[in-house]
């Protein structure tokens, strides 16, 4: 039986591992290649590195980062953050990555995913979405991209449904109304968007109890869940995560 | 001329050599198998390399791969040589040879994702699009799922080498929306249940072949390396 994955993701500014509140307020929180690790010991099920270094000089960082988590961790790598062409793909690919995380860049060319998922295989193409809901009234979710700072008037299910169509493997949603504030998934969202398309959605944005996880699969329709700070401050383990959702009849490894 | 008698000659290394035909992500693999080297008691020498040369002189060949069945077979038949070089090093010299997710699928007979594509034809079968019993099941098939055998190898001894010392309840991590449907039960290895029972490894001989990815299959997928350089079929 397919087992729901785990996905702890490290935040990566210049190397080091950071995590946003609410996508502001940067806290320190180590180094990227020994958290991996940890998480791998833990029995993470995949690990995910969102590259938030802003200048183009200091992204090379990334590159070292997943060179030397891929000699030493043996589960899926997904790398995400400033993704932009095809060569950026190929690099992190070659560096060690498996999947890689398009956020931005698919909005601006949605034919960029089309290409990247014809060159380097779907398996590897993961569509990040941030969506929000819609503060105007109407009903619904806004996808916002440039880490969560550009509004695109786009709906979050369409656009799911859209990359789903051009080849994406995965969707990886965060609810920004959620993120940062422990208050659970986007329980709404993430099912609307989960029963929408045929491929796996990761939840993401907003897990600050175990019981959230168990929610987000059982209610959100995930396939699997990705949580940061509730991991690494070492409030829970991944242990503990699998126990709780173990505990709730939902399989895992 | 044989060698005098008592000639000591130290076990040479051998070379593992995964094809390098453009087909992803080389470096995972290449790293789980260095992995699994001389710190793990396997005196080897891993190669990532696509020329037909390397694969006449390795010891252990792996085929990954990674995308749509038909570019894979194109990437590979198009480098000049290669096909010959393989079916002498697998067919005739007997090397061990293990395939990789679409690397095991091109295994086949033919291909039928995006249109029919003829395969190298090992091991009898066809590759099909996923046939779930469940509708609102995703698809590709991701993540993490454990094994099932086939009555003849239910029993642990009874199972194909390089699954020695690995569990059933042990999970390994799938990619996938294509199955290998072989034509020859005997030759089904091993199962995994995801919306019915679809064939996980494949195998005759000194050809053995993976659905999932050992190399991102933590512990499980390290065990499996490893037998796999111990094999001597």
């Amino acid at each position: 039986m397919l087992k729901t994955r785990i996905i702890p993701c490290l935040d990566v500014n210049e190397g080091r591992v950071v995590k946003g509140v609410n996508f502001v307020d940067l806290i320190d929180a180590g180094d990227p290649v020994e958290q991996a690790k940890i998480y791998d010991k833990q029995g993470a099920d995949e690990l995910c590195f969102l590259d938030i270094t802003a200048t183009s000089s200091d992204r090379e960082t990334i590159f070292e980062v997943v060179r030397h988590t891929a000699e030493q961790v043996f589960i899926p790598l997904t790398v995400g953050g400033g993704v932009r062409t095809l060569s950026d793909i190929r690099r992190l690919l070659e560096a060690g990555a498996d999947k890689i995380s398009i956020n931005s860049a698919a909005v601006k060319n949605p034919d960029f995913i089309r290409e990247a998922s014809e060159k380097c295989g779907n398996q590897c193409i993961v569509v990040a979405i941030d969506a929000k809901a819609r503060t105007d009234g109407s009903e619904g979710w806004e996808i916002y991209t440039h880490g969560g700072r550009r509004p695109t008037g786009i709906d979050a299910v369409e656009w799911a449904m859209k990359m789903a169509d051009y080849g994406a493997g995965e969707i990886l949603l965060t609810s920004m109304d959620r993120d940062g504030t422990k208050k659970g998934f986007d329980l709404e969202l993430t099912r609307t968007i989960a029963d929408a398309v045929r491929i796996p959605v990761i939840a993401s944005g907003g897990v600050g109890t175990l019981q959230h996880m168990v929610e987000g699969i059982k209610e959100g329709h995930a396939s699997a869940v990705l949580a940061a700070s509730i991991f690494h401050f070492g409030e829970y383990s991944i242990q503990q995560a699998k126990n709780e959702m173990r505990k709730a009849g939902i399989p895992v490894r | 001329m044989g060698r005098t008698y008592n000639e000591k000659r130290p076990m040479a290394k051998e070379t593992i050599l995964i094809i390098d035909y453009g087909s992803g992500n080389l470096r995972s693999a290449a790293k789980a198998f260095e992995h699994m080297g001389p710190g793990k008691g396997h005196d080897i020498e891993v190669k990532v390399s696509g020329k037909p040369e390397d694969v006449l002189s390795a010891d252990r060949v792996v085929l990954p791969g990674q995308g749509a069945f038909g570019d894979c077979m194109n990437g590979l038949s198009k480098i000049p040589g290669m096909m010959e070089a393989l079916k002498e090093a697998v067919l005739h010299k007997g090397r061990p040879f293990l395939g990789i997710c679409v690397g095991m699928q091109l295994l086949a007979t033919r291909g039928l994702e995006h249109g029919a594509h003829a395969g190298l034809n090992w091991i009898e079968g066809e590759v099909h699009p996923m046939d779930l019993n469940d509708p609102a099941l995703k698809i590709p098939h991701m993540g993490w799922n454990d094994l099932a055998f086939p009555s003849a190898s239910i029993q642990q001894d009874n199972r194909h080498f390089v699954l020695r010392n690995i569990s059933s309840t042990e999970n390994f991590y799938f990619v996938h929306s294509f199955v290998f449907q072989c034509r020859h039960a005997h030759h089904v290895l091993a199962l995994t249940d995801y919306g019915g029972f679809q064939t996980a490894i494949v195998g005759r001989d000194n050809i053995i072949g993976v659905q999932f990815h050992p190399e991102k299959s933590q512990s499980a997928g390290l065990k499996l390396i490893g037998n796999f350089l111990d094999w001597k079929p």
